[in-house]
């Protein structure tokens, strides 16, 4: 059973279109990363799965209407918004005490085992923690809930380094077990691509590239090629080049590898490679518009 | 897939066995809770005030044996006897109902401005769970809290009235002969439960949906509109209903000819269940402030951050 399906999704904002027909479908196990540039939609698309915004088109996760019923789905459901969400006047043992006391699958001592391997006091306030340590006690709440579907968006935005890897460490050694979904969306593609399962593209409301990790390495093929063999490899039609101190890298999907491998060299090319190419292909988008 | 469902078995078996469900009331604790965490003020204005008025009360034991001495035997023992224990029950009632509309003023309108909104709705609450949580904070828990307030600060007075008069070579037994407390209490409590929590629940309830509603400034927007509508009123019409319906809320209580009763302790009489179910003024009361909480829901579906 998918996990996400999405038909026609759509939602305006007044003048502006957020969602202009998404159809969208993600299975369960996987680990998703919804790409895209600032106001491409990722967030009304995320909200919309998790309940928070009205829309039309047809969505079901986990089997539920996100919008009618997400108090049902949040049961099986776990989403952080944003590094800043959890209420600044809180103490972190209240916090705990209150998600137990209206969560049915959360496991407080799980949540407290993981606080320990960090600094985090439980008397202390959200307000006297610093950023990363809010991010990590989210974290902790949302790993003991033992949900079925993980929604992230932007989780790790303003967080240093060190955090960031320690997040997404966390995230797939002590959350992810092949059985639960992921779904994250964020700026930060060099950091997740590890992660991934598969990719999602989303810009100007739609959904413009989707396809796995596996897929992505049998299909897509960067190649630096000296200037001597440029001509031999744009006839290949490469979907988007590059210049790199002087030497052209290029982009091809669904070329052959062999041929490929007589330009020079062939790398599986990084997720924000692809990104950027993908999103220069776009009409009205000019290439490199996308950083 | 095989081999990581197998490391998962355990997590699986202990799912299955973890109840699917948190019992409604046992979750309502917990919102309920939640309220008293964020708005400790709700207790902490009105327990300053009582501590403030008892300190003002311990000053005036200096002169009370005095006073009473002076006020034997005349129809002044009474009041010089009962005076601070109504004043203090008054000013109780007074402060709960302030922090109770600052309150609701706030339930629905700081959770979007500090974006938690989303971090509550990440849990499985409902909007009407939650909007009917935080409604009983002043509809039921702040007046019952003023009640134990008032109860436990006449008591601490009772005793130090009490030793202080012994004190003095009078006895304590005039003092309660004069004070009928049990009989106070119980019309301080009908009082409280009646008037303050279901005969303004409409006024909470007005206060909840501007509150879910507003993008700023919910004290002007729960105000000014009424305000400005009552001046049309005024010059259209030249009639003042609004402010007559309002008045009748704010000052008035649920009475059998639904003429105000008014906010003085002798009008604090008890009705009995029968006045109280026939008065129409409260039913109305509660049928509007179900309307308003039922908008304040559907806003709070509909509205995110801001």
């Amino acid at each position: 059973m998918a996990c996400i399906e999405a038909r026609s999704l759509r939602k305006v904002f007044g003048n502006t279109v957020a969602l202009d027909g998404v159809d969208l479908k993600v299975e369960e196990g996987r680990i998703v990363g919804l790409i895209g540039p600032n106001g491409a939609g990722k967030t009304t698309a995320l909200n919309a799965i998790v309940g928070l915004t009205p829309y039309e088109g047809t969505l079901n996760v986990l089997g539920c209407d996100p919008w009618s019923q997400r108090d049902q789905l949040m049961r099986e459901a776990c989403f952080i918004a944003d590094v800043a969400v959890l209420p600044r006047w809180i103490r972190v043992s209240q916090l705990l005490d209150y998600v137990a006391g209206v969560h049915p699958r959360f496991d407080r001592r799980k949540a407290e085992n993981f606080l320990a391997k960090t600094t985090i006091k439980h008397s202390s306030k959200v307000r006297e923690l610093s950023k990363g340590m809010v991010t990590q006690l989210h974290l902790a709440l949302v790993m003991a809930m033992d949900a079925k579907l993980l929604i992230l968006d932007e989780p790790t935005l303003g967080l240093d380094i060190l955090y960031r890897k320690q997040f997404y460490d966390s995230l797939l050694n002590d959350y992810f077990d092949g059985g639960r979904t992921i779904v994250v969306a964020t700026h930060e593609v060099e950091e997740v691509q590890h992660v991934l399962t598969d990719l999602m593209f989303i810009d100007r409301g739609h959904i413009v590239f989707s396809c796995s990790m596996e897929e992505l390495e049998g299909c897509y093929f960067e190649v630096m090629v000296q200037p001597d063999t440029l001509d031999a490899a744009l006839a290949l039609k490469p979907i988007h080049q590059r210049r790199v101190f002087g030497r052209t890298i290029l982009l091809f999907e669904g070329a052959e590898k062999q041929q490929l491998e007589d330009l020079g060299e062939v790398r599986t090319p990084g997720v924000a490679d692809l990104f950027v190419a993908v999103m220069s292909r776009q009409p009205d988008r000019g290439q490199g518009a996308v950083q | 897939m095989n081999t990581q469902s197998n490391a998962t078995a355990p997590t699986l078996g202990t799912q299955s066995a973890a109840p699917a469900d948190i019992p409604a009331l046992q979750q309502f604790y917990s919102l309920i809770q939640r309220e008293t965490w964020e708005s400790r003020y709700l207790y902490i204005a009105p327990l300053a005030a009582a501590g403030l008025f008892l300190l003002g009360f311990v000053i005036s034991m200096v002169y009370f044996p005095g006073r009473l001495r002076s006020a034997l035997g005349s129809a002044e023992l009474h009041d010089v006897i009962n005076q601070p224990f109504d004043l203090v029950a008054v000013m109780i009632m007074a402060f709960t109902f302030f922090v109770a509309m600052f309150y609701c003023l706030d339930a629905l309108y700081g959770e979007r401005r500090d974006r938690s909104i989303l971090f509550w709705k990440s849990l499985p609450v409902s909007d009407t769970a939650t909007v009917i949580s935080k409604a009983s904070i002043p509809i039921v828990v702040v007046p019952l809290f003023a009640f134990a307030l008032t109860v436990a600060t006449q008591l601490v007075m009772l005793v130090l009235s009490s030793v202080v008069i012994q004190g003095s070579g009078l006895t304590a037994g005039m003092l309660w002969s004069q004070l009928s407390l049990f009989h106070a209490w119980h019309t301080l409590f009908v009082h409280l439960v009646t008037g303050h929590g279901l005969w303004y629940a409409p006024i909470y309830a007005y206060l909840l949906l501007v509150s879910a509603w507003a993008r700023r400034a919910p004290f002007l927007w729960a105000t000014l509109p009424l305000v400005a509508v009552g001046g049309a009123e005024k010059i259209a019409f030249n009639t003042q209903y609004l402010v007559t319906i309002l008045e009748g809320r704010i000052v008035g209580g649920p009475s059998v000819d639904g003429a105000a009763a008014g906010m003085n302790m002798d009008a604090m009489t008890p009705f009995t269940l029968t006045q109280l179910v026939s008065s129409p003024g409260l039913w109305i009361g509660l049928l509007v402030a179900t309307a308003f909480l039922a908008g304040a829901i559907r806003l709070r579906r509909q509205r995110g951050p801001i």
